[in-house]
């Protein structure tokens, strides 16, 4: 099994796929725990689709790189979510179902009107479940990734008290003269980009396991804030590795096959966090 | 000059105003009471008085170089906070956020205001325990300890002893009136108009006749009459 691996690992896309998921799943559980308390569990999924649609109308205009198009769509639709958590008469949950049903469906739709791809089924698929993209990577968009992947975790580590502040009590922070707004917004942007650089990966549909599983398994088991932000990092790096090696030896789908392991280590974790610590509420 | 002065007051959601005619003023030390009815605009009141909500008339003036940064504000409890995983020191150190301004952490001299407070409110050996797993009181009193790392001058509380049991309800009020004794300025709203007559300077009522004096006016006054009537009534069907 080893030689076999060393064999693949003699393939740069295959070293491609392994940096850039490891990556990928350090900076997506980040924002997993705020994102799960603020109970946006879900944005995952909505802003997705909308990088969905915003692809699709890139590969109907023929443009070279989609992502000028997908990462400023994606960015200002988080915005907007994130925004219209509060005070409005649509509910949160309800926009996130919302926008991101009308992505889903309007890309599609483009995308069959004006395709000129011969293969519209397997372009679609692979765009939502992201079966082969990670393993065609060049190695601009591994470098393009290498470098969001620092920002964003440098920022997470400069903004981290503030991050904590604003998610347990947003009134209060603002009360005390933190510019809660700003900081929101910093949410949300970071949230964007982790999403765009996320799908290359697990595909549209399979982000938010990417996002949530690891922060919820944490959660069953570590009692600070600290704890739970590093330990959900530490297991999503993990579960993303051992995804990856697993599909690349036993030939399995990448993307479904490292939200299987996320979904077993979060098993793992209920169990312990029961055994250990009695029922939590 | 006043700590806090408030004039000819208008609040409300859009175009509806649920109170106008509010004039009150604040001074260093007081301690007053906001009473009234459900829905009488009572915590919209307080988010004003905390910059969160824009008053539809009138004006609100800080005195006495009180800064922005320097009010602590006891939040009633929100769904988040029930079951967030964090430990009572996390959360009482992220009272000094707001004197951070840019700095990306908090330095020694803040964790020091976080124990210190912390020991203030007794919660010194729950500092490292999730703060989900403390019961109503302690809660409280954790809120209060990070409420006090951003203030020492003014603090906010709303409803502070909603949903505690009478013996907790009594410790809290004690705590805040002892806060009071040291020389922090207190603005509280209650539906507990006992505890208002027997711990607060100044009291102020809002709703559909608009009351604002010392306790002992407000006891003699008409409005704190047909109040205080009303709610022993209610009491006694209940």
């Amino acid at each position: 099994m080893l030689e076999k691996l060393l064999f693949y690992m003699n393939y740069p896309f295959v070293r491609y796929a392994l940096i850039v998921g490891v990556l990928i799943a350090l900076c997506s559980s980040f924002l997993g725990v705020t994102l799960v308390l603020k109970r946006f569990s879900f944005i995952g999924d909505g802003l997705s689709h909308v990088a969905f649609g915003a692809m699709a109308i890139g590969t109907v205009l023929d443009l070279s790189d989609n992502m000028l198009i997908v990462l400023p769509v994606t960015v200002v639709c988080a915005i907007l979510l994130l925004r219209t958590g509060r005070n409005t008469k649509i509910k949160g949950d309800a926009v996130i179902a919302m926008i991101s049903v009308g992505a889903l469906a309007f890309g599609y739709l483009l995308m069959n009107i004006f395709s000129t791809s011969s293969n519209l089924t397997g372009d679609v698929c692979s765009t939502l479940f992201g079966s082969t993209s990670i393993l065609t990577l060049t190695k601009s968009e591994v470098w393009l990734c290498v470098a969001l992947s620092i920002a964003v975790v440098l920022i997470f580590i400069f903004f981290y008290n503030k991050i904590f502040a604003v998610t347990f009590d947003e009134d209060f922070s603002k009360a005390s003269g933190v510019n809660a707004d700003l900081y929101n917004l910093l949410i949300a942007v970071v949230i964007a980009v982790i999403i765009v650089l996320a799908m290359n990966l697990v595909g549209s549909l399979l982000i938010s396991a990417l996002i949530i599983f690891p922060a919820l398994s944490a959660m069953r088991l570590f009692k600070s804030f600290k704890s739970v932000t590093v330990f959900s990092a530490v297991l999503s790096v993990i579960c993303a590795l051992t995804g990856l090696l697993i599909s690349i030896l036993g030939g399995t789908p990448v993307g479904s096959t490292i939200v299987a392991v996320d979904v077993g280590a979060f098993l793992i974790c209920y169990v312990t966090g029961f055994v250990a610590g009695g029922v939590r509420r | 000059m006043a700590l806090l002065t408030v004039k000819d007051l208008s609040l409300g959601y859009e175009s509806e105003v649920i109170a106008q005619g509010i004039n009150f003023s604040v001074n260093e030390g007081d301690y007053l009471c906001v009473v009234g009815e459900n829905g009488s605009g009572k915590s919209t009141l307080m988010k004003a008085l905390l910059h969160l909500k824009e008053p539809i008339k009138g004006e609100i003036i800080y005195g006495d170089g009180l800064k922005r940064n320097e009010t602590g504000y006891l939040p009633q409890q929100t769904l988040i906070q029930k079951d967030f995983p964090a430990s009572v020191k996390e959360i009482v150190l992220s009272g000094c956020q707001g004197r951070c301004g840019i700095r990306p952490f908090y330095s020694s001299e803040h964790k020091k205001l976080a124990k210190m407070n912390m020991e203030r409110m007794g919660i010194t050996s729950l500092s490292d325990r999730c703060y989900r797993e403390l019961s109503g009181g302690q809660q409280q009193r954790v809120l209060l300890a990070r409420a006090l790392c951003a203030t020492q001058k003014l603090i906010l509380l709303d409803e502070p002893v909603a949903g505690l049991d009478p013996l907790v309800t009594e410790q809290m009020y004690e705590l805040i009136s002892n806060l009071n004794k040291e020389g922090i300025t207190i603005i509280m709203i209650s539906h507990d108009l006992g505890a208002a007559l027997s711990y607060a300077s100044n009291i102020l009522h809002i709703g559909n006749s608009i009351f604002f004096g010392t306790r002992e006016e407000y006891a003699e006054s008409g409005v704190g009459k047909s109040f205080l009537a009303l709610r022993k009534g209610g009491e006694a069907d209940a």
